[in-house]
């Protein structure tokens, strides 16, 4: 198998994170295309790991699971707590500092 | 050259794995029904585990099923449960820059995808040996074991954080 | 010792298939002879119901075949506002985390599908946390507001008790130092008890506390009573499944039973020794046809006690039930880790 097959398949999955990240009106859906883009970077963190053949890859891509779980715990606390005081989830109406 | 070391088995897992994530992963962030975009969320983080073992790299693969499909998703789940669980599609779920937005995301791809082919158009992976779990571990509370542990604080913190955010007080 | 990646890629797809049906074959099997022996035989006795015991003849044996021929009639329906596709899938999505949780548990020396799978015991409990997206999409697919507050209560009493459960397997991984079951199994065997090697060394002796917790944990991840809250029949009708008629319900029926024949599994493997049994050699070939029956017999002790807490004990409350598992299992398993730690680091 050729590396790049792992990498263009990751910088496809970290490309759609991305689109989602711009154009999403929901802050679940945000916080999901930053999984996208977490799990595309440890899809390129083990295909490295695989090709050197070295543990390196694997450990960090732990560290990362491990990142985007706290990520998401937090992330998800915020999103309930802008829903409870505003009703809405959509991060365009976090505009109370607007001048 | 390089032909004789493709194994088709392996090849052609990959590309219908891959193909089921493409798909996932653009229906992720395309669909308007927030739950489906969850459930496509878990098929793509399902063949990102699978591709994992195709690389031998049998632990961060389970990893990933118990962490992101047993955890993280069903608290998304949960969120979106617990806000608004709409079941018809809504109308919009996306906001109007849906074709300016295509702009950065395809230059990004064009330089992401010219840099690995420039890079590593040669280079293939070899299966010879899957990593032992061993290793991994070895490395990690050895090697690793300051970031392991920093790690540790890091999600006490994000517990703490998240119980704190989300008090009814 | 090669890895599951290696297993199905390198010429192993052949028997890929075979392995694939007898473990198919298993699920229902397994299921049906904890529901006829425990659910139908045990509870009638011991709650003195007399309709389970009345059709047929000896002890009413066609009940059973009975239930099934109905579930089977009966007319598939899918509520009116139901999101079709994710409400058919979610009892696929249950069975198929009991499906592959079967995948790992040994019954002989070769007697396994996945053989020599590096991080058996972990394996397992990743792939059974599978059945919380199947119940998840379940009660929101219904659409139906009982089926959702069910299956919110499912996931967040699966979430907890997955912590205990994963914590209370890891004393017996650094007893044993592996996560293997195969191995699990052989350290076993092999062990002693203070240079006495008659029985080997079930692991239950010095985690019983591990037993305890995993049992506990079990119970809760199963939703049997005492844990039976998502499906609670006086407050939720039937919680997630409660727009699930005939097949589509039995599908459910037997992800709940066959997932608990494979925690019954999981526990006599890790903590009764599995298939292997005293005086016989693990090693010797009649194992692969001994070893079964023996992990067969210990199966059904394991269950016995999982359905006699389920036939005797009331419900909990939500809250009862959240703060046992983050107040009492955890700390408990957290302790039992560090001490089971420093015994092994001192002898």
């Amino acid at each position: 198998m050729y590396l790049n097959q792992f990498l263009l398949l990751s910088a496809f999955l970290f490309c759609a994170g991305f689109y989602g990240v711009l154009t999403r009106k929901h802050s679940v859906l945000v916080l999901m295309s930053i999984e996208l883009m977490l799990a595309a970077v440890n899809l390129n963190f083990v295909a490295f790991g695989a090709f050197r053949a070295d543990v390196v890859g694997q450990v960090f891509a732990l560290f990362v699971l491990t990142i985007a779980a706290a990520e998401v715990g937090v992330g998800l606390a915020i999103v309930l707590l802008i829903y409870r005081n505003l009703k809405s989830s959509n991060p365009d109406d976090l505009d109370t500092l607007k001048g | 050259m390089l032909g004789a070391q493709l194994l088709v088995a392996e090849n052609a897992f990959f590309y219908v794995i891959a193909a089921v994530m493409a798909y996932g992963a653009i229906r992720v962030v395309t669909t308007n029904n927030i739950v489906h975009a969850a459930l496509y969320l878990v098929v793509v983080l399902a063949g990102g585990a699978a591709q994992y073992l195709l690389l031998g790299q049998e632990f961060v693969a389970w990893v990933q099923v118990i962490v992101y499909i047993g955890a993280v998703i069903v608290l998304f789940l949960f969120g979106i449960m617990l806000t608004r669980a709409p079941m018809k599609a809504e109308e919009k779920l996306t906001n109007d820059l849906r074709g300016a937005a295509l702009i950065p995301t395809g230059l990004l791809a064009a330089i992401l995808a010219t840099l690995c082919l420039d890079a590593f158009s040669d280079k293939t992976v070899d299966l010879v040996s899957p990593i032992r779990t061993k290793a991994v571990t070895s490395a990690i509370f050895r090697g690793y074991l300051v970031p392991f542990e920093v790690v540790g604080v890091l999600l006490l913190g994000a517990l703490i954080g998240a119980v704190v955010l989300a008090r009814r007080d | 010792m090669r890895s599951l990646a290696v297993d199905i890629w390198g010429g192993w797809a052949t028997t890929l298939g075979i392995k694939t049906l007898i473990v198919m074959g298993l699920i229902p099997v397994g299921a049906l002879v904890l529901g006829y022996t425990f659910l139908l035989k045990m509870m009638s006795h011991m709650q003195s119901r007399l309709g389970p015991m009345d059709p047929g003849g000896f002890h009413g044996w066609y009940q059973l075949i009975g239930d099934g021929i109905k579930f089977i009639q009966k007319e598939d329906i899918i509520p009116e506002g139901a999101d079709k596709r994710v409400f058919k899938m979610a009892p696929a999505i249950v069975v198929l985390s009991t499906f592959l949780m079967f995948v790992v548990l040994p019954g002989g020396p070769d007697f396994v599908v996945a053989k020599d799978l590096d991080v058996g015991v972990f394996y397992a409990l990743a792939v059974s946390s599978l059945s919380v997206i199947g119940v998840l999409m379940a009660g929101w697919a219904s659409s139906n507001k009982y089926a959702l507050l069910g299956s919110l209560r499912a996931a967040a009493q699966l979430i907890a008790y997955e912590l205990p459960l994963v914590l209370a397997v890891i004393g017996v991984v650094i007893q044993a130092g592996t996560m293997n079951l195969q191995d699990i199994v052989r350290f076993q065997a092999s062990g002693e008890i203070f240079g006495w090697d008659g029985l080997g060394l079930p692991l239950i002796l010095t985690q019983i506390v591990g037993f305890g917790l995993f049992m506990i944990a079990a119970q809760a991840e199963l939703s049997q009573p005492p844990f039976d809250m998502p499906v609670a029949e006086s407050e939720l009708v039937a919680g997630y499944m409660v727009e699930y008629t005939g097949f589509r319900f039995l599908f459910f029926f037997i992800g709940e039973f066959g997932t608990a024949f494979v925690y019954a599994g999981l526990a006599a493997t890790l903590f009764l020794g599995g298939w292997s049994v005293p005086f016989i050699d693990v090693d010797a070939d009649i194992m692969n046809v001994v070893g079964p029956l023996v992990l067969f017999a210990k199966i059904m002790l394991v269950a016995f006690l999982m359905f006699w807490a389920r036939f005797t004990y009331p419900r909990f409350r939500e809250d009862q039930l959240q703060s046992l598992a983050w107040k009492w299992l955890i700390p408990i398993a957290l302790a039992n880790i560090l001490v089971t730690g420093a015994l092994k680091v001192a002898f």
